[in-house]
């Protein structure tokens, strides 16, 4: 599905990424893990085309895509989550979700002046897309919430309702379970497992580790914008490298 | 033809002491504003008002109260800095966890206030502020006006000053972190409140100093802070927000620009010179001269 | 959907009704024309609310493309003798055009540089006016702009037919931006507002996004100055001062930004406080300054923003209720009012 080879980013004088090697295999889990600062953010950035990589080149299916800016790969099917999402809080919840299919329209200005029929029909599947994303991430029942007034739970699930709103192949999520309790991480790992069956390809970058040991089919590691390990879970948590730079630390919170 | 050509040196010689005067000018104000960038992350558009607040704060201390030149000027910088203190404390302090186009606004409609309120007690009118030195210093069969001099020699000192202040010095070291990285600084422990106040009040008092030193070869009018202020954006723009150097160098920059400009091609035209470089910049380097690659 | 009418559509609607008895209740030409040239600082004000409140650009250049709308027809209809109503549609393409070169260029910069960057194209655009005396004869100004002619039995003459002309074309202009914001186009104005990243990883061209914004907005300021040039027949380079673009931020903001209707709540609000305030004149920012701070600080939302909002929470009371009734979950009606 996605992958990249000897991924570089400089900027100036400082080389936030080098060399990085990664593929992301179609209908799994990936996961990227690493400690704080380790360019986990730029790695998704460079891949999604938010920074254009000094050096290297990403793949989506076998084509060159090393470049492009970030609209175009959303529309090749390349969606990203934040950390953090800034929705429209005086808006409802059903209603954010609209622009998340805009990118499939066609509709111009001169649509929206005439009140032209495309643009109705384009509307009505701009609707429907964010019906249909909202069933999948369990949240028809507050679709009609101004979004200022969602936990932060949902918020989590809106911005995965947000991404899916985009046709994507491969969605790449930031921290998907920052900020949420336990019980909740868990309908949260649900909800992903939920989307990849539904034919999403999935990658994300998270500090849970039990999380993304139980979750991951896949996981890259990086460290000072290097990758220095790759692998199922149980390979990464037997790389004596990996438990060197990175979960030697809080080794105590693995689960066994 | 040795007289033609003595009378060109002599001319260019004007132009460069002119490019000088109006430069340093530029640079006080820039300096302000840059440094108040740093802390506010958004364009202080109030600043060309505290410029103008200042000159007419020394123009009513001379005028009406007899103030001479040197206590009219502190005199000014303090006015001037207290309203940036002021705005910042009442004003900016709480928006901070607003959408940054609240704070600009914001900015703007202090700008209007201040302007207003000039012109309400003091009239659409112009006035002129005396020379402190009205009298032409010759040298080598170059003419200079002293206050020219005057004012490249207070500039370049205070300029030095503040570089002192903002490189040896424990509080100046603050304000350049909180400048650079605002949520760092708080995380070392520096007392964000009491830098912004104190930038704030710095940026006021540069902005009148400017304006009381120049007062005297310009003219004092409500909009006399307009052009100027907006200059400062150009060279602060060109120079790197938040870079103390870049808005010295960007200062000097424009005014040799706009003296031999308006020698050379048109008077006319010479106040469009500053804007017509940033457009062409910026044009061809959307993120400044001086600035960070965006993607 | 509802076959009950919109609130938008009912203030519409009466705001419509009680501009067009207004000629009728107060004759007063003073008025009429007060009012007239509210309208014109209405569409001038939605214009800038399009491209600053929808989608977030603080274009401080909107007062000069006004200008070169009035420009335009003055020039045009004065030097040339072309037809008031070619001159008046040319106003807004050709404002329109230099919207789409200067957006070009001034777009590719971050929020804080653009406005920077703007504020000096206006200054630009005013020099520029006030300095090429072949063209706009400068500081003199452009005298004896034509009255826009009638149409048919309809005349533009008096006082209430500029009334009712410059109302016309707000209504027009109005009419035709609800359509904008309200469709996917206007929801992707929006988007780049919130957020530029998240609007670009959602598959948004933010440079054509933003363009497109620019130039509408440009469009509307080369209308309202061809109206301002057929109702006041003068024109003077100060029309493109800063201060100008600052009155019709300041009508958006009071009104609302990001609002439809908010401009022209503001536009009109403000240009009757501005008479209220007569004697204070040039000095009436030592008002508003502070009460524009003030709004910006309490009320950022604004007169109609506010309204807005209130509207939307009921709404999403009335959805929850209406929810909870339909299929009573045991645990799920408690959640809905905390939120």
């Amino acid at each position: 599905m996605l992958e990249v080879r000897g991924l570089t980013k400089r900027f100036g004088g400082l080389v936030a990424m080098r060399g990085v090697d990664a593929a992301f295999p179609p209908g799994k889990i990936s996961a990227v893990i690493g400690p704080n600062g380790a360019g986990k953010t730029t790695f998704f950035n460079l891949v999604s085309g938010t920074y254009a990589p000094t050096a290297g080149r990403v793949l989506l299916g076998g084509r060159d895509v090393t470049g492009l800016r970030a609209d175009a790969m959303a529309r090749l099917g390349v969606a990203r989550t934040f950390q953090a999402t800034a929705l429209f809080d005086g808006a409802s919840v059903r209603d954010n979700l609209i622009i998340g299919h805009r990118l499939r329209t066609r509709a111009t200005l001169w649509d929206a002046l005439v009140g032209s029929r495309r643009l109705a029909a384009e509307e009505r599947a701009c609707r429907d897309k964010a019906e249909a994303v909202l069933d999948l991430v369990g949240l028809s029942r507050i679709g009609h919430r101004l979004a200022g007034g969602i936990t932060q739970e949902e918020r989590k699930r809106v911005a995965f309702a947000l991404a899916l709103a985009t046709e994507p192949r491969i969605l790449l999520a930031d921290e998907p379970a920052g900020g949420v309790n336990p019980g909740e991480t868990a309908g949260l790992a649900e909800l992903m497992r939920r989307i990849v069956a539904s034919g999403v390809t999935l990658c994300l970058i998270e500090h849970k580790m039990d999380m993304v040991m139980r979750l991951a089919d896949h996981v890259v590691v990086l460290d000072h914008g290097e990758r220095i390990a790759a692998g199922t879970p149980a390979e990464i948590r037997a790389d004596p490298r990996v438990i060197e730079s990175y979960l030697g630390v809080d080794a105590a919170g693995m689960p066994p | 033809m040795r007289a033609a050509a003595r009378g060109r040196d002599v001319l260019f010689f004007q132009q460069v002491l002119n490019g000088l005067t109006i430069g340093c000018v530029y640079a006080l104000v820039a300096l302000g504003l840059t440094l108040v960038y740093g802390i506010l992350r958004i364009p202080n558009f109030a600043h060309g008002a505290l410029y103008t607040v200042g000159a007419y704060a020394a123009f009513a201390l001379i005028g009406r109260l007899g103030a001479n030149f040197w206590l009219a000027l502190a005199g000014a910088a303090a006015v001037s800095a207290g309203l940036a203190v002021l705005s910042e404390r009442l004003v900016f302090a709480r928006l901070r966890a607003a959408p940054p186009l609240h704070d600009m606004i914001a900015a703007i409609a202090l700008l209007l206030f201040f302007e207003a309120g000039v012109q309400a007690v003091f009239g659409a009118g112009f006035f002129r502020i005396a020379p402190l030195f009205p009298q032409i210093l010759r040298f080598a069969g170059l003419t200079a006006p002293a206050q020219r001099i005057l004012i490249v020699g207070a500039a370049f000192a205070l300029m030095a000053g503040l570089h002192l202040f903002l490189d040896r010095t424990w509080t100046g070291a603050t304000i350049v972190a909180s400048a650079q990285n605002r949520t760092g600084a708080a995380l070392v422990g520096i007392d964000a409140d009491r830098v912004s106040m104190l930038t704030f009040a710095i940026s006021g008092a540069l902005a009148a100093v400017a304006a009381v030193l120049f007062a005297p070869i310009a003219l004092l009018s409500p909009a006399m802070g307009e052009l100027v202020i907006t200059k400062a954006f150009v060279i602060i723009i060109l120079g790197g927000m938040g870079s103390v150097a870049g808005a010295i160098a960007g200062g000097l920059v424009i005014g040799f620009a706009e003296s031999f400009g308006a020698f050379y091609v048109s008077t006319d035209f010479k106040d469009i010179i500053a804007f017509g470089l940033l457009t062409l910049i910026l044009s061809v380097r959307p993120q400044g001269l001086f600035g960070r690659i965006a993607r | 959907m509802s076959a009950r009418p919109s609130p938008f559509a009912l203030a519409s609607f009466a705001l419509l009704a009680s501009a067009a008895l207004f000629p009728v209740l107060t004759p007063n030409p003073y008025y009429l024309g007060v009012m007239a040239l509210a309208f014109v600082g209405a569409l001038s004000a939605l214009g800038l609310n399009l491209v600053a409140g929808y989608a977030g650009q603080l274009n401080l250049a909107h007062a000069g493309f006004v200008a070169i709308g009035a420009y335009t027809v003055g020039i045009l209809t004065v030097d040339h003798g072309v037809p008031f109503w070619i001159a008046f549609a040319l106003a807004g393409v050709v404002s329109a055009a230099a919207g789409a070169a200067v957006g070009l260029v001034s777009l590719r910069l971050r929020g804080d540089t653009f406005a920077i960057f703007t504020l000096c194209v206006g200054f630009i655009l005013y020099l520029g006016i006030e300095k090429w005396d072949g063209l706009t004869r400068g500081v003199v100004g452009l005298m004896d702009i034509p009255a826009p002619p009638g149409i048919g039995p309809v005349s533009f003459a008096t006082d209430r037919g500029q009334y009712y002309l410059a109302l016309g074309v707000l209504a027009v202009g109005v009419w035709l931006m609800r359509r904008i914001t309200a469709s996917l186009v206007g929801r992707s104005f929006l988007a780049i507002r919130n957020g530029e990243a998240l609007a670009q990883a959602l598959g948004l061209n933010p440079m054509r996004t933003k363009l497109t914004a620019f130039v509408i907005s440009t469009f509307y300021a080369g209308i309202a100055g061809a109206l301002y040039a057929g109702q006041v027949r003068f024109l003077g380079p100060d029309i493109a001062r800063e201060t100008r673009t600052f009155d019709a931020l300041i009508f958006a903001v009071v009104g609302g930004m990001g609002t439809l209707l908010g401009p022209v709540v503001g536009a009109v609000g403000m240009s009757w406080a501005i008479q209220a305030l007569q004697g204070l004149q040039d000095y009436r920012m030592v008002v508003f300054g502070p009460l524009l701070v003030l709004c910006i600080m309490f009320f950022p939302a604004g007169i109609v923003g506010a309204l807005e909002a209130r509207f939307a929470r009921r709404r999403a009371a009335l959805a929850e209720k209406r929810l909870a009734e339909a299929a009573p979950v045991p645990g799920a009606a408690p959640r809905g009012s905390h939120a």
